[in-house]
């Protein structure tokens, strides 16, 4: 191991200080978020809707403007960072959507080859020039989300498992240090929703990189998550281990209690 | 509650009540229609008077005469010329000024100035700014040139603005997620929306640019209508016809050539 690779296996993968964000002034949906993420695996943010998980995922790749606090990664801070350095830094964040978010109109393979596009100039991509690399690394990752022979279909042919496969697929084509799944299940069949949590596991383990995913289903959550953040009301209310939650910390962070059987 | 019930039992009687004021306004378009028949002394007699003198016209256009096709087909190839050229042109600066005056990509700085600039394009017919031209630039083929690239903008620039700003945000997020630049989502999440509807709308301006590139030459800015113009002047009703024939053949070709165009982009 080389010294920068010891650095890094020192420093977190991502801190998260005092994170703020009020869509309308005095209102504020984050309420101060702190958390800390130094091991690699699935980390499951769970809680009602309308909480803010998805407004936390998005401040941190800065899809939204935090108001304050800081998101250290990558030795930057990315509430501050703006132009080529955001950029830079974005590329290194993988994202998946709750409803894939795949341009439609592009195939399979373009849609994947997409995650290179913070890697290339503007010029570089309407001349379509992705380097032999990346496109053989496009075509491994299919395989891995075993869609190879829908490599040149167009995305809207897909169904919604087959097209979160492929939106994963573009997330870790980024070659991510952290990745980001707002709902990846939620528009999905129960054992759909297992595969992809699945992949989302082996990609993680595979990179040896977090991936936070925010979830409804608990279940799912505590099945393959290491560490579990419960939100409620803009705050964290549970940080720990899934083996850890009791009925106390779920209507804690749900409320009422008719649901838990 | 009383009121309803009235209303109601009245409903229940005739559900096709006659709306009075939608009577008044028919009754009312039907009188201006007589009025301004009679105004312009529009009568029967009138009408039967230019039906006959049409007749003769028409007895004048056939057979068509094609003997001067070196003058035709040198007015038919500067026409295409002129509508080609600036249907590229137009439309690749279409792209840009549709860009800017998209609302949901752009700040309200940049979209207002350049909604109010497009709106200007469209503001004259195009007669008037070939006039405008002709009398700024010169004579010829230029100002046909200038005359439909500014009626392109006016017209395809709006479109492209408004196809893209109905597009699907989600699939721009996801884009800008990966760190890409602006051009680059541009290139690859706002384009692949809108670039079939662009294409359709790129097909129906070159079609209207041939049409309108045989009339800008009436008044001087170049083309087969300058041709058609004298012919009409000199009363040479077998070449008129002749240009008439030929126009309608060229617009046939591009109906036919923008089909296959769509059919490609599809």
């Amino acid at each position: 191991m080389t010294s920068a690779q010891a650095n890094l296996e020192a420093s977190p993968f991502l801190e998260i200080k005092g994170l703020v964000k009020e869509y309308t002034s005095g209102n504020p949906i984050l309420k101060g978020i702190d958390i800390t993420i130094n091991e690699p695996g699935i980390i499951a943010i769970i809680g009602p809707s309308g909480t803010g998980k998805s407004t936390l995922l998005r401040c941190i790749n800065r899809l939204i403007d935090p108001t304050a606090g800081q998101i250290i990664f990558d030795q930057a801070d990315l509430c501050k960072a703006k132009g080529q350095q955001l950029r830079k830094l974005r590329r290194q964040v993988g994202m998946v959507f709750q409803e894939y978010n795949l341009v439609e109109r592009l195939t399979v393979i373009e849609n994947v080859l997409t995650g290179r596009l913070g890697y290339m100039s503007a010029w570089q991509a309407w001349r379509r020039k992705f380097s032999r690399e990346d496109i053989d690394t496009a075509f491994e990752l299919l395989d891995a989300v075993g869609l190879t022979e829908h490599a040149k279909k167009r995305a809207d042919s897909l169904s919604g498992g087959q097209r979160q496969r492929v939106g994963i697929a573009r997330a870790v084509m980024q070659d991510p240090r952290v990745l980001l799944a707002d709902e990846p299940t939620s528009s999905l069949d129960p054992k759909t929703a297992v595969e992809i949590m699945e992949l989302l596991e082996g990609f993680s383990m595979q990179k040896n990189i977090p991936a936070l995913v925010n979830i409804h289903d608990v279940s799912l959550a505590s099945r393959f998550a290491k560490r579990v953040i419960g939100m409620s009301e803009g705050v964290i209310v549970y940080d720990g281990s899934p083996s850890d939650i009791t009925d106390e910390h779920l209507k804690q962070i749900y409320g009422g209690e008719s649901w838990l059987v | 509650m009383a009121r309803l019930d009235v209303s109601a039992t009245e409903l229940r009687k005739n559900p096709f009540k006659r709306n009075w004021l939608v009577t008044g306004a028919w009754v009312a378009l039907a009188s201006y229609m007589v009025f301004s028949f009679s105004a312009m002394g529009l009568s029967w007699e009138r009408i039967r008077l230019g039906l006959g003198i049409a007749g003769k016209l028409m007895d004048r256009m056939f057979p068509p005469n094609f003997s001067r096709w070196e003058l035709l087909s040198s007015g038919l190839a500067e026409s295409m010329e002129i509508a080609i050229i600036a249907s590229v042109v137009g439309i690749f600066l279409s792209l840009f000024f549709g860009l800017f005056a998209a609302r949901n990509l752009m700040p309200n700085w940049v979209t207002v100035p350049m909604r109010g600039f497009i709106a200007l394009c469209r503001t004259f017919h195009p007669v008037i700014i070939a006039i405008l031209f002709v009398k700024s630039v010169g004579f010829g083929a230029l100002a046909g040139i200038l005359t439909l690239i500014v009626a392109s903008v006016g017209f395809i620039a709006k479109l492209f603005a408004e196809a893209i700003e109905e597009i699907s945000l989600k699939q721009v997020e996801a884009i800008r997620a990966t760190g890409a630049g602006f051009l680059s989502i541009i290139l690859f999440s706002v384009m692949p929306q809108v670039f079939s509807r662009f294409i359709g709308f790129s097909t129906y301006q070159l079609d209207s640019n041939l049409r309108n590139s045989t009339m800008v030459g009436m008044v001087g800015a170049g083309g087969l209508g300058g041709t058609l113009f004298s012919a009409f002047q000199r009363f040479d009703y077998d070449f008129v016809a002749a240009i008439l024939i030929t126009i309608i053949a060229l617009i046939m070709l591009g109906e036919v050539l923008s089909n296959v165009v769509r059919k490609i982009f599809k």
